[in-house]
This record gives C-alpha cells, structure tokens and sequence, in this order.
C-alpha cells in the first residue's frame, strides 16, 4: 500500500529514463544519502567510522567492480585482490612521483592503469571461457603480485615492500580526520556507484547482460563479443583500481602488497555471490555482510563458549560458516541478498491484501 | 655448462613435477566426470593428509589407518554430492564452480577445526635419499622418494587411463561430463557417479597428501598446492590424465630450470611464478592444452 507505482504517469521521456522511476524509491535514496552524509558521521564514533564505514564502502566498491564483471557480463575473475594491489601501487607512485598532481588525478590515473593492466589479462577471454578465465585471472594474482613484491621500484625503491602514503591534500585542503577521510572515500563512492548504474542501464550495460546470458545469440544480434568483453574488464578492473587506491590511501595509509592477497579476491567474489550476482546494491549489502560475519561469530563464540583463547576456533569456524554459506545462497538463491530485497518489495506492493 | 649438473636438475625438476600432477590428477577425475573444475580439490588434499596423519598419531597400523581414512574421503564425497552437487545439477557450470570454492573454505575449516592447525611430520617409511646406484654411475643425485612418488604416480594414472576407457563407468562418467541432461536422460545414474568419482578423486587427494605430507609435512600450505596444480592442469588440458602427467614433467622440469639458469639474472623467486606465466602464454596459444579435447567453446 505505502509501496506502489499506481497513479506515478510517465509523462516524458526523462521521467521514463529516470534512475529511480517510483517516487518512493527516490524519497529512500534520499533517505540513505541522508544518513551516510548527516547522520553517520554525527552519530557514529571515530572507531565505527574507521574500522567499519570506511572499508565497508571501499569494499562494497570492489565487490561492485567485480559485480560488474561477473554479475553483469558473465566473466568470473579470481584476480581482483591483484588489481586492487596495481591500482594502489599505480597511484602511490603517481602521487610521489609527480607531487604536484591533484590527488583525485592521481586515483583516476591510477584507475586507467588498472584498467590496462586488467584488459590486458582479459584478452584470453576471447578464447576462453568459464573456468579457463577464472584460471586466467588466477595467473594474474599471482603474476601482479610476484612483480610488485620482486621489484622494489614500485614501492619507491624501498626494500620492505611497504610503504607509507603521502598525506591526501585537496586542494590545500588536509584530510586526515577519520570524519574527513569518511566523506571522500564516500563521495567517490557515490560518483562512481551512479555512474555505474547508468552504464548498466544503458546499452553497454545491456550488451553486457547479452554476451553473460547467451554469447552466441547476442553475437548473431550483432554485440561484438571481443570488445564487449574487454570493455567489461577495463570498467571492472578500473574501479577495482580505484578501490586498491583508496584502500591504501585512506584505511591503510600504507602501501603493503600482502594485503591485497589471493583471499581479497576470494573475499571480493563471497561478496558479490552473497549480495547477489548482478545487483550494484547486491554488492553493497554483501561487502556489509562478509564484514559483519567475523564480528557477530566473535559475539556468539564469546556469549555462548565465554571468555577469549578460542581464536583458533573462531577462525576455522569463520572458514566453515563462509564456505556453507556460499554453498547454501549458490543452491538457494543464487541472486543473493538483494533478490531477497526485490521479493520484499514485490510483497510491500501488495501489502496488506496480497490477493 | 655442466652436463650432470643440467641433467640433475632436470630429473629432480621432472620428479617434483610428478608431485603437482599427483594433484593435478584429482582436477582432472573430477573435471572429466562432471564437467566441472573442483577448487577444493587442495583442501581434500589437505583433508585426507590430516585425517591420516592424526589416526596415525593415535597409534593405529598404517594400513588401518589407511582405510579409515579412505573410509572418511567415500563417506566425505558421497555427503558432497547429496548435500550439494544434487542440488545443483543443471545449473551453469560457473555456479558449480563457486560452490567448489564455497565447499574449499567449509573443508579447510572443517580439516583444521576437527584436528588442527599444527604442523605433522608424516613418515610413510620411504627414505628422502639420493639412490645410491644412480649417484654412483653418473655422479647425480636423485631422491628415492622422488622416484617412488614418480612410480605411485605413473600406475596411477595407468589404472585410471584404463577405467576411463575401458569400462562402462567410465564411458557413462565422459557422457555426464557432455551433458548433463542428455547422460540423465539416457539412463545414466548421475548422482551415483558423481559419488564414485568424488570417492576417487578422494583417494587421489590421500594418496597426494601423503607423499606431500612427508615432504612438507602435514599442514595448511598443503591445500595452497593445490593452485600451484592449475598451470600443469592448463598445460595438459583439463580433460586429460595423460596430460597431467606429461605437463608435470614439463613444468616441474621448466620451473627447476628456470630457477637455477635464469633465476640469478632476475633475482630469484622465479619458480613461484614462472608457471603461472606459461600457463597465461598457453592459454593464449593452446587453450585447450597440449592433450585436452579441443571443445573449447569459441564465441
């Protein structure tokens, strides 16, 4: 009853075109950009920004990369943890190495260069399929990460491999409160997370879904399949760039390749199974989710067993919950979270008289 | 250069190499039947290593404890495909293939939750020293346990070469592997051989986890094997045995080379990646592999 388009009448074109087409989904964006601008950093303390809001939305961006790849055009990657890595890298030297630049520049130059590197690795995806991909992008984890760990050039000659990142300055303007540091991660969040709604709405965004639904008939339709695909990895390993940027720049504040190892990308794909595969939300609500799932399996493990000392335990059983969750939404729903969302708001248009 | 010094490492690159397709051959089992590439394959392997391993450490005989533990991998693949594989036959081969992911994590946890994480030292009773005779005529040394690993593996993928062409189940299990829906529809109980071939697969993680086990000693890095099986498993095709054990040889071989000749020039830690890198040049080239079926789908 309070859900439903009944008496909404597209009367142009842009109101047909609109992002949100029904009023109320409109009134609850506004809603949630209300509270990630006003009401979280007001409300939240340092600590839940820093460990929780900062890498919730720098981790729903890489799932939202990889979403993008896998959810939208079909091709699974396994190497997003490696791009992560070169986005954070390309964007450290960059930023040392051309002091001058805006900061901003620097991220999405850092971007482009991922993107590179990412289409570069997608090209046996004209030949390849499926797992032989994923394989493929497997390579490219390993490969990124030997090469960054074995030349010390790309960490500014320093022999450890980490290294801290400059101070980010905008404009004369110094981030580095947690409240400061929150808004920009946010706001390249909200840029890029619309432009990619866009670009999944637009006819890239459907060549996309038809090379991921049927490869063959959308070729017959005349999608070129080569470049539909490369295009899929440029955008994907772009933003997964972007997110390796800020993950160094803004969590981190260091430049460490051994936290964008193989398990981030497993990470990443948990993520995007878990929200829901092809869902910009879905990766969202997945990044929340994986993240949420160590802590609420510490409060359980801590009221039910009591005391500390089972760190053994919750990790296995962390490794054991992940595993069997992933099997259970594959079989179960394999659209994950978000479908479950969609459901809700099939029945909240019918409530209270479903029939 | 020298001679036997290049043939040593050769050999001994060629042995070592017959260890990943020890591993890579379980990929290749479960691949040919279903179709499907199974990432836990590493954490099985980890699995039966453990399991093994502490029914060793409470004293049982080695050959009770080696049927237990085969008893545990049968009753491990035959609760996989009712609980899981079941459920999603069918389905794109994509989706099957997170789920092996999914199942990879559960077993890791499950392997170290029910024993644990430490390190085991596993002894089979194979000494890990160089064959007197050989070291005598030629002056090179080559492990006797390298050579008996080599020897496991070959009549291995001989009794398994045979099942898979030979014998009806194997014919039925390279039906499913086409498809699915066609292999039901003619008769052929899918989920009966999907257990049968897990089961198998199972040993093949047993009987690589032991020899690894000895080598490494039994813990967690033995799931993380497993990866360094994929470039063999790329080099040789997915769908054949002969392959696995051909591209063993070939990358074991590549890989001791391309440390110990090329290794200096670029400052080691060649070997961790060097496979990684031919894998990506043949999947360029050859992506159906030296021996695999050329099915790949073009589009």
């Amino acid at each position: 009853m309070i859900y439903r388009e009944a008496g909404q009448i597209k009367t142009t074109y842009r109101a047909d075109m609109a992002i949100f087409p029904i009023t109320q989904d409109r009134i609850g964006f506004m809603i949630i950009m209300a509270v990630a601008i006003v009401a979280i950093p007001t409300l939240a303390s340092t600590y839940v920004l820093e460990a929780f809001m900062i890498p919730f939305l720098i981790w729903g961006l890489a799932a939202m990369s990889l979403n993008i790849m896998l959810g939208y055009a079909g091709q699974l990657s396994l190497g997003h943890g490696g791009f992560m890595a070169v986005g954070a890298y390309a964007a450290y030297n960059f930023a040392t190495r051309i002091p001058d630049l805006n900061l901003i520049v620097c991220f999405l130059l850092a971007g482009l260069v991922t993107a590179a590197v990412g289409v570069f690795f997608g090209l046996p995806s004209l030949r390849i399929k499926g797992f032989y991909l994923a394989v493929a992008t497997l390579a490219a984890q390993f490969i990124i990460e030997f090469v960054i760990s074995s030349f010390p050039w790309f960490a500014g000659d320093n022999m450890m491999g980490a290294v801290d990142t400059p101070a980010i300055v905008l404009f004369g303007w110094q981030v580095d409160e947690t409240v400061e540091r929150y808004y920009f991660v946010l706001g390249f969040v909200v840029v890029l997370t619309l432009l990619c709604k866009n670009m999944v709405r637009s006819s890239i965004g459907r060549s996309w879904m038809a090379i991921r639904d049927m490869d063959v008939a959308a070729e017959v339709i005349g999608i070129r399949p080569l470049q539909t695909k490369l295009i899929a990895f440029g955008v994907s390993s772009f933003l997964a760039g972007i997110a390796g940027a800020l993950y160094a720049f803004v969590y981190l504040k260091a430049c460490d390749i051994t936290s964008f190892d193989l398990f981030q990308s497993f990470n990443i794909l948990f993520m995007v199974i878990l929200g829901g595969l092809g869902s910009l939300m879905g990766s969202y609500l997945g990044a929340a989710f994986v993240m949420m799932l160590p802590i609420v399996l510490n409060l359980l493990t801590t009221t039910f067993l009591g005391g500390t000392g089972h760190s053994d335990f919750i990790a296995n059983a962390e490794h054991m919950v992940y595993g069997g969750l992933i099997m259970f939404f594959l079989i179960v729903e394999p659209y994950g979270l978000a479908r479950m969302w969609t459901t809700t708001k099939e029945k909240l248009r019918l409530w209270p008289f479903p029939h | 250069m020298d001679v036997v010094f290049f043939f040593e490492v050769l050999i001994s690159g060629m042995l070592s190499g017959v260890m990943y397709s020890l591993v890579a051959l379980g990929f290749v089992l479960i691949y040919k039947a279903s179709g499907v590439f199974n990432f836990a394959q590493g954490a099985m392997v980890l699995l039966a290593a453990l399991t093994f391993v502490r029914f060793l450490e409470m004293g049982l005989p080695i050959w009770l404890a080696l049927s237990l533990t085969l008893l545990v991998m049968v009753v491990l693949a035959v609760l996989i495909e009712k609980l899981v594989l079941s459920h999603l036959v069918n389905q794109p081969l994509i989706i099957l293939f997170m789920a092996t992911i999914g199942l990879n994590f559960f077993l890791e946890g499950l392997a170290q939750g029910v024993w644990d994480s430490q390190v085991h030292g596993l002894d089979l009773g194979i000494e890990d020293v160089p064959l007197a005779a050989v070291e005598e005529v030629t002056g090179m040394f080559i492990s006797v346990f390298d050579v008996v690993a080599a020897v496991i593996a070959g009549s291995l993928v001989l009794v398994l070469s045979i099942v898979f062409h030979k014998t009806k189940v194997g014919r039925a299990l390279r039906a499913v592997s086409d498809d699915h829906q066609a292999a039901m529809s003619v008769g052929i109980p899918l989920d009966r051989l999907w257990a049968i071939v897990w089961a198998i697969a199972g040993v093949v993680a047993l009987v690589a986890g032991a020899l690894w086990g000895q080598r490494l000693g039994v813990q967690f890095s033995l799931s993380i094997i497993a990866l360094k099986a994929l470039p063999v498993l790329i080099l040789g095709g997915f769908n054949s045995i002969l392959g696995a054990i051909v591209a063993g040889l070939l990358i074991g071989s590549g890989e001791k080379l391309a440390e110990v000749f090329l290794g200096p020039y670029v400052g080691g830690g060649i070997e961790a990646f060097f496979p990684y890198v031919l894998a990506m040049l043949i999947l360029f080239i050859r992506p159906e592999g030296l021996f695999g079926d050329k099915i790949i789908e073009r589009v």
